[in-house]
């Protein structure tokens, strides 16, 4: 068990590499309670998320959900989230753990807009059902047609008698829902999911698996892809900002780093020589310059793909694929190339 | 579970003397920490080692371990299968996943001071208490 935000959760129940492969291959059951949530309210709470994320969320239809990012004046995330449209004047926000009493104050901070703020995180726990046959074993409780769920939409309905917001998204780069519900029903849904799921092959999965499964999908995560210091583009998250939206929080900022040009980017990396880069080695300078030039954001093997990758922001210039790196692996050093990601790409 | 012939550090290494020649490895309390091992990196055969001294490291999915010499001496030869499969310390790691033999002339007096097989699962016994506390 390790503590993670606060709470006290398993790296893993089988092993890392076993619970991943079942993921990939069959399915693998998720307890991410810890996730934080935010509900927002009222007749302007459409703007107040317009003002405060960098996704255009009026495009939204009720029942589709957007990633996003919560922005800091400087253009930087405060957090990134999944943005949920109940109705045109109810959002259900999914953040980070750790950043969950942050957000909130963020948003609280922010609010001309007098738009109601909830700090809903103890109303709900997350189970996330992901692998291509997680839809077959969630389909055995619900009367909820989940195949015409389409992806990054959801829907409300029961799960085994239990009231819940299925939705089809995921941090696996795999099929799957993702189920948020009233806390006291956790151990239900967890125990008759697991038992019911054992046919299907699905197993538990622990923090561990989450981490591999979304570095091989080359999803961000917060503190480590992407900060205060981020500005999206810089993480290849330009597909989420909105530009042309109208004003936001950070915009001015964004657009100005833009123009001047980006120094670092955030590139996928595939290690040449018999090595693993893990958070925070650096990239050596290819001219022989003492400082390093940049530094990995994540990194580890990758137990579907049997390659040791990672992530790293370099300067632009290295951003080429089949760039090599040179990369500090503790007392030596180890090369690398750079590869176009995402890394894993699920069979459709 | 830990065999009774052989010495323990409290960095979790394990070693087992036949004259003057050490055999050295990881506990199943430590591969069971690391989790799945996917990188062993050895020193060569002939490098010299002082007791207490990193002289490799063992590498899990997601993270790394130095692993500490219990004695001194030469290394005579390393266990080259780990390099194609080191997922056989997670398999047997008091058996064929030994890591290095070495050469070392004071083994006998320098493993005097390490523990045996139930001095060291007294002391896993704790480190787990103190974990789950």
């Amino acid at each position: 068990m390790v503590n993670f935000g606060g709470w006290d959760m398993p790296l893993e129940y089988s092993g890392i590499v076993a619970e991943h492969m079942a993921v990939r291959t069959r399915a693998g059951l998720f307890d991410v309670s810890h996730m934080g949530e935010i509900e927002i309210r009222g007749p302007r709470a459409l703007d107040l998320i317009q003002w405060v994320t960098c996704n255009d969320a009026s495009r939204l239809k009720v029942g589709q959900a957007q990633y996003s990012g919560l922005m800091t004046e400087g253009g930087g995330f405060v957090d990134d989230l999944l943005v949920h449209k109940l109705s045109d004047t109810h959002y259900f926000l999914c953040v980070n753990a750790s950043n969950q009493d942050r957000d909130y104050e963020h948003f609280r901070r922010h609010n001309r807009f007098g738009a109601e703020i909830e700090n809903a995180g103890p109303r709900y726990t997350q189970l996330a059902i992901q692998g291509p046959r997680a839809l077959a074993v969630v389909g055995r409780f619900t009367k909820l047609d989940l195949a015409s769920i389409r992806y990054y939409y959801f829907a409300p309905g029961q799960v085994d008698g239990v009231d819940c917001l299925v939705a089809r998204t995921g941090y696996t780069g795999e099929d799957g829902v993702e189920l948020y519900f009233p806390p006291e029903h956790s151990e239900k849904l967890w125990n008759d999911l697991l038992d019911a799921g054992r046919n299907e092959g699905l197993v538990p999965c622990g923090l561990g698996a989450r981490n591999t499964l979304r570095l091989e999908s080359a999803m961000c995560l917060y503190g480590h892809e992407i900060d205060e210091t981020t500005i999206p583009f810089e993480a290849n998250l330009g597909w989420i900002t909105k530009l042309d939206k109208g004003d936001f929080l950070g915009r001015e900022e964004i657009v100005r780093r833009k123009e001047a040009g980006l120094t670092r980017r955030l590139v996928g990396f595939e290690m040449v020589e018999k090595a693993i880069a893990r958070e925070n080695y650096p990239i050596l300078d290819p001219e022989g310059g003492v400082d390093p030039v940049g530094h990995v954001t994540s990194g580890g093997p990758a137990p579907f793909l049997k390659k040791d990758i990672g992530m790293a922001y370099v300067p632009v210039s290295m951003t080429e694929p089949g760039t090599l790196l040179t990369i500090g692996v503790r007392n030596r050093q180890a090369k690398a190339k750079v590869v176009p990601l995402p890394f894993y790409k699920r069979p459709r | 579970m830990y065999p009774s012939q052989f010495r323990y550090t409290k960095e979790h290494e394990w070693v087992k003397r036949e004259g003057d020649l050490a055999t050295i490895g990881i506990t199943d309390y430590a591969q069971h920490e690391l989790g799945d091992i996917v990188y062993v990196e050895l020193p060569a055969a002939g490098a010299k080692l002082e007791t207490g001294q990193a002289f490799g490291t063992v590498e899990s999915v997601k993270s790394v371990s130095e692993i500490f010499s219990p004695v001194s001496g030469e290394v005579a030869e390393i266990n080259t299968a780990l390099a194609d499969h080191p997922e056989k310390i997670n398999e047997d790691p008091h058996g064929a996943a030994w890591l290095v033999r070495v050469r070392a002339s004071n083994a006998a007096a320098e493993l005097d001071a390490l523990m045996d097989g139930a001095a060291y699962e007294a002391y896993v016994a704790e480190q787990q208490k103190e974990a789950s506390s």
